[in-house]
């Protein structure tokens, strides 16, 4: 089992505007997480987050749109990362095959209608911005500036969105449904997901330290990425280089609590043993865990008892979670994972776990501190969302 | 060998009395609201009170619609739950929304964010019946549902499961739907009394619902039909659609005269329903052609309510003079056609057969 | 303090939508949690927020709630000696 191919990618998050720009910051520790400033909020003192350090104003003016476009945040920074994918993997007739776009988010437009709610009756200029608010148009605006009128859809699955929409780009195209698919997921920052964790109480005051015991919470963050897969007929017909290849996916559910995850971490145990399934590899073939850790204390322990499920040995391979650098960046976190993930394979690299400490009284896994080389085959990337959704990807060198 | 993917179950909740009745012997056209609600069934039939108390509206009318349609297809479990849904659980989405600007984000509480997220019907739908299977949620305007239906037929297709819940929800929310009246996407009152086929104005009349499915690889004595396609399409030309049709048609072997019935989704929009207005004139002039969405208003999901009634029809094989379109007839229904698309986007074909 | 416990009651009721429960049903040492009322750690981020709105108490960590929401009994003697409203 080879696995999809994956023939481009783009990002931008708070490390980065480009894919090379991220992997700059993950290997020199230069991390994205700060005060906020772009969303005036009562917070601001108390929390810090991943953001993306552009305004709305400069994001137009790099997107080139039109003084009445109605983009909301999620669709540019969504925009500017699928056009980096797009032109990554060498496309230039967007339609010339069955080409399709899935994309993910959990928030949408949301940046705009919290900022624009009560003005829209008063204000006749804002009008515009009220069908920016659903998921789907993000992929809508994302799909007209790529030109691309195939197939488009969106998933929302919270903090898993992004791994589905990769996994379901991979099964389009293993089951000849499209020729190549542009996958992926994108999120802004927003009062209303900002708010929400608060009420959840899962974020902390402080820099997010995954796999610690004295973890407080998450950082939320904003970001976007996409990656393109194409089929074996086209990288065969077209000489097309291959990045690394999607070799394993899993989805399950937890079904057993609307936000927390099980003591066990059953959804993501059962999510890793599918991927592994599909992949038709063994755990212990794994060079790298990209694991979610979120680094709050449901997350992280949850996730951890799962992986020892997994490697009932205890011999879990090298393992870090990346959010230290850009913060959680919900329904795109797996999108920019699996950018990660690709970087990791290809610079034979496995990222540090900033911020870790002190091991988790519970048992004695310990997360990959500093930044170590060495060759990597394949690559597990884990990520969990509200609803108790829980998906697992695996990356190969191809 | 692929497996073929059977309807074998069908659940409804509607803006008509779709549940606990035969068929649609109870429909009534209303045309003189904007926005219709759903007819509520007794929740308190399915759902705990306890378990009820922080459930949207939405999430109840899944969990209905869903357990109606596991019954009727005799199964108490599924492989997998895939949910298509345009705005979620949007009341939620406005309560809490409105409680960080009314309050200036101080006292929230966590209820009404977590049932704001799109994939909380799907979640809970799970919760209850423990369904730790596959678990997707598309949000895509007015693909969500095909979204869910293209995925789970691929799921059947490959083996990945068995059986699948799979099915379109949206609610209203009373500021979104004045929202919606702002900027022109609803009908205005001036404009009616709505006329859905015969209309000269923009905007919809707006609706609500709930439809689900079980969907399995065999064949059952509760089988209503077979699905045979599902094609999304982001956009398409007025003039590119009859030849797509065709295509599509084509990929499956058939050609327009095998088509038995074609649904069409009129929404009362002078400016959307050119696409199906060219259709029906030429290309399906004499297929006998239904409409629905003066039954079900017109939401993102509303085209789970058509694959309802078209596969009642196939089953029943009987077309309720309310839905018809045209007078022309057949002597059997056994493929049926679906076509969807709002304002030139997000196009669906969607393939039935006996 | 009898009042008090009257009033959490109607609050406890009210806020989490306990349709089916009246105020005699609940008694002062019944358990909100698991057996008894039946409450879940959503509802006892609820709690939180009627312990900072009312009654000016602010807890930083959800765990905290733990020994406070055990039953009214004890959540009324909290806020009595806590409370800055």
């Amino acid at each position: 089992m080879k696995g999809v191919a994956i023939t481009g990618m783009g990002i931008i998050s708070s490390i980065g505007n480009s894919v090379e720009e991220n992997y700059i910051s993950l290997i020199e520790n230069k991390i994205g997480i700060s005060k906020i400033q772009n969303i005036p909020t009562v917070h601001a003192d108390v929390i810090k987050v991943g953001e993306i350090k552009k305004t709305n104003e400069e994001l137009v003016s790099e997107l080139q749109l039109s003084e009445n476009n109605n983009f909301s945040r999620t669709a540019m920074i969504g925009t500017l990362a699928a056009k980096q994918a797009v032109e990554n993997a060498g496309i230039t007739l967007i339609n010339e095959f069955r080409t399709g776009l899935i994309s993910a988010t959990s928030v949408g437009g949301m940046d705009m209608t919290e900022k624009h709610y009560y003005d829209y009756f008063e204000n006749p200029d804002l009008v515009k911005y009220i069908s920016c608010h659903d998921g789907g148009d993000v992929a809508e605006k994302i799909a007209s500036e790529l030109g691309l009128k195939g197939m488009v859809t969106t998933i929302s699955t919270a903090c898993s969105s992004a791994a589905n929409s990769i996994m379901l780009g991979a099964r389009l195209i293993k089951t000849g449904k499209l020729d190549r698919v542009i996958v992926g997921g994108t999120d802004a920052l927003a009062k209303f997901t900002i708010n929400g964790f608060k009420t959840l109480m899962i974020l902390s005051d402080d820099y997010n330290k995954p796999f610690d015991n004295t973890r407080k919470g998450l950082n939320l963050g904003e970001a976007a990425a996409f990656l393109v897969l194409e089929s074996d007929e086209m990288v065969e017909k077209y000489n097309k280089k291959v990045l690394a290849r999607v070799s394993g996916y899993g989805n399950a559910n937890d079904a057993f609590h609307q936000t927390a995850s099980s003591e066990n971490g059953d959804g993501a145990y059962l999510a890793m043993k599918k991927a592994f399934e599909v992949s038709g590899l063994q755990p212990s073939e794994i060079d790298y865990i990209n694991v979610h850790g979120t680094a709050t204390p449901n997350n992280d322990l949850s996730e951890g008892r799962a992986l020892l499920r997994i490697y009932e040995d205890g011999k879990v391979p090298d393992f870090s979670s990346t959010k230290p650098f850009t913060g959680h960046t919900l329904a795109a976190a797996a999108a920019i994972e699996a950018v990660y993930s690709v970087l990791a394979i290809q610079n034979s690299v496995v990222y540090p776990n900033l911020n870790f400490e002190i091991p988790m009284e519970e048992f004695e896994l310990q997360p990959q501190t500093s930044l170590k080389m060495k060759n990597i085959e394949h690559v597990l990337s884990n990520s969990f969302g509200f609803g108790g959704n829980c998906s697992t990807l695996i990356f190969s060198k191809s | 060998m692929t497996k073929k993917t059977y309807i074998n179950g069908v659940g409804c909740i509607s803006t008509q009395k779709t549940f606990d009745t035969v068929f649609l012997e109870e429909a009534v056209v209303n045309t003189t609201e904007t926005v219709l609600s759903i007819v509520s069934p007794v929740y308190k039939d399915y759902i705990s009170p306890a378990a009820a108390r922080r459930m949207a509206k939405g999430v109840k009318n899944g969990i209905v619609a869903s357990a109606l349609a596991m019954k009727d297809a005799n199964v108490e479990n599924v492989d997998a739950i895939i949910t298509g849904t345009g705005l979620g659980c949007i009341e939620d989405s406005e309560k809490f929304l409105k409680n960080i600007l009314d309050n200036n984000e101080e006292f929230l509480t966590p209820t009404s964010f977590i049932q704001s997220t799109h994939n909380t019907v799907g979640a809970q739908i799970a919760l209850s019946l423990q369904c730790k299977g596959y678990n997707f949620t598309y949000v895509n305007g007015a693909v969500s549902f095909e979204s869910a239906l293209l995925d789970a037929k691929m799921q059947i297709e490959e083996n990945e499961a068995n059986s699948i819940l799979v099915g379109g929800v949206d609610e209203n929310g009373e500021y979104t739907l004045s929202l919606f009246k702002l900027a022109g996407r609803i009908k205005k009152e001036n404009d009616l009394p709505s006329n859905i086929l015969n209309t000269t104005s923009t905007g919809v009349v707006y609706g609500e619902g709930a439809s689900f499915f079980v969907l399995e690889n065999e064949r059952k004595d509760s089988t209503y039909a077979e699905i045979l396609d599902v094609e999304i399409r982001n956009t398409l030309e007025e003039n590119e659609i009859e030849s797509e049709l065709i295509t599509f048609l084509k990929v499956n072997n058939l050609e327009i005269s095998d088509v038995d019935a074609v649904v069409l989704g009129f929404g009362g929009n002078i400016e959307s329903d050119v696409y199906y207005k060219n259709l029906a004139e030429n290309a399906f002039a004499k297929t006998p052609q239904l409409y629905y969405k003066h039954l079900s208003g017109e939401y993102d999901t509303a085209s789970a309510f058509a694959l309802w009634m078209a596969s009642k029809i196939i089953k029943t094989q009987d077309i309720p003079e309310i839905v018809k379109v045209n007078s022309v007839t057949k002597p059997v229904y056994n493929i049926i056609l679906l076509y969807n698309q709002v304002n030139g986007k997000n196009h669906s074909f969607t393939l039935l057969s006996k | 303090m009898e009042a008090l416990k009257e009033e959490l009651k109607n609050k406890i009721i009210t806020t989490l939508n306990l349709e089916d429960i009246a105020i005699e049903d609940i008694a002062d040492n019944d358990p909100l949690f698991g057996d008894g009322l039946g409450l879940d750690s959503i509802d006892a981020l609820e709690l939180i927020v009627i312990l900072d709105k009312d009654y000016g108490i602010k807890l930083v960590d959800p765990k905290e709630g733990k020994s406070i929401f055990q039953s009214i009994e004890t959540m009324a003697a909290y806020i009595s000696a806590n409370r800055t409203k």
